[in-house]
């Protein structure tokens, strides 16, 4: 049997979950019998492959740079899963929501609360990627296939959606494992 | 005495009791949120709906009363549908963001949505702008976390007698208020009795100093203390 292909992507999030999917510790080395992992925030691999068959995705939809790989991990990937609070509902990332445009939050956070005189926003084109009006949960902007709350999901959740999937099965989350929070 | 078929199960009931005190008395669970034990039914949060043979409304259970004959289904397919639907809106409409929540863990609403099988909200959340009120000495209130359940508004108006809290605007712009509108702290008629406390389903009204996952609510202390002052049974 030919391994499968993994994926976990980093959007708009902590890497909380990132480190959860660390906190399997040995039965990572199960799953590395049955996936090879094509891409990720802990492997030095710069583009998104093709023909991924299961994409993990971390983190809201909260800039351009976010925006556009999710864009091309969906035109990719077989299964797309939102991978904890923030990709299932926007969570923490999503505070600013209520606040309105990015404009003020910037100023308040690189200017307002800055002890400098020169304290500015940063505005060298490439060094931060313009945010979205409104941060927006994964399944927001392209169809996802399956929901892994948590903020982050403890290992055993993360097992929970990935084991069946290495055995061909559709995974079932219920009770405790689509808790958010 | 009444005879009513609660999904298929023949009951003999008292006549003044309501579908929902039958279904539980019989072991059947209708999930609430807004109902409380001690303080008035409200029909707010329609969780309750049920199927009653002979109408195709769904009728609010803890709001209605029971009448011979009465066929009543509690959990069909589209009441389940409802069910997780009316908890997704819940979710869309305020700031609900249990990582951060003094109440994560400890929460009916979340508690509610893992039971619905609630694994993401389909509705776009509206992001509010809803404020926070610290001016107590004691307790505070985070608009974002509000569903409106108004339990809070009963137990202060039913059990204290102060009716301190009530309802102010309209549609999406409804929310608690406190005094004539007033910050909590400068409320000359709240006792500082900390029931509504208590009675909060979700982290809305909590003891300050509470920090995530820190705030216990403790609904069963308002059934009893309506039972209390009724039957004259002070201990708990």
């Amino acid at each position: 049997m030919s391994k499968i292909r993994l994926a976990t992507v980093w959007l708009g999030g902590c890497s909380g979950c990132h480190m959860s999917f660390l906190d399997l510790d040995e039965w990572l080395f199960e799953l590395a019998e049955f996936a090879d992992l094509v891409y990720s925030p802990i492997a030095d691999v710069k583009e998104y492959p093709q023909d991924v068959d299961v994409a993990l995705v971390e983190g809201a939809v909260a800039n351009e740079d976010n925006l556009e790989l999710i864009e091309q991990v969906r035109e990719r990937s077989k299964l797309v899963i939102s991978f904890g609070d923030c990709a299932v509902t926007g969570n923490v990332t999503a505070l600013r929501n209520p606040l309105g445009e990015p404009e003020p939050i910037l100023k308040r956070i690189y200017v307002e609360t800055v002890n400098s005189l020169n304290a500015e926003i940063p505005d060298e084109a490439g060094i931060l990627p313009p945010l979205l009006d409104q941060v927006k949960a994964v399944h927001q902007v392209v169809l996802v296939d399956l929901y892994l709350p948590g903020c982050p999901p403890p290992a055993g959740r993360i097992k929970a959606a990935i084991a069946p999937l290495l055995a061909g099965e559709a995974p079932e989350l219920s009770g405790q494992n689509i808790k958010f929070g | 005495m009444l005879t009513v078929t609660i999904n298929e199960q023949e009951l003999r009931v008292n006549e003044d009791a309501t579908v929902l005190e039958v279904a539980r008395d019989s072991g059947i669970d209708i999930p609430t949120m807004c109902f409380l034990e001690g303080i008035s039914a409200f029909g707010a949060c329609r969780l309750c709906m049920v199927e009653v043979a002979g109408t195709s409304k769904l009728l609010p259970a803890c709001a209605t009363k029971v009448a011979e004959g009465m066929e009543i289904h509690t959990d069909t397919e589209r009441l389940r549908s409802y069910r997780r639907m009316i908890l997704e809106l819940l979710f869309a409409e305020g700031n609900h963001v249990c990582a951060v929540c003094v109440t994560n863990g400890a929460c009916e609403l979340q508690d509610m949505a893992i039971d619905a099988g609630m694994d993401h909200v389909r509705y776009n959340y509206q992001y509010p702008e809803r404020g926070v009120d610290l001016s107590h000495d004691l307790l505070g209130i985070d608009h974002n976390r509000c569903i409106l359940c108004v339990r809070c508004v009963r137990t202060c108006d039913e059990l204290e007698g102060a009716h301190v809290w009530d309802v102010a605007g309209r549609g999406k712009d409804s929310r608690v208020i406190l005094g004539m509108d007033e910050a909590w702290g400068s409320v000359e008629t709240c006792t500082s009795c900390q029931k509504c406390a208590y009675a909060c389903p979700t982290g809305a009204i909590f003891f300050k100093g509470s920090s995530v996952s820190e705030m216990q609510h403790d609904p069963a202390k308002i059934r009893f203390l309506a039972n209390a002052r009724q039957n004259k049974e002070w201990l708990r």
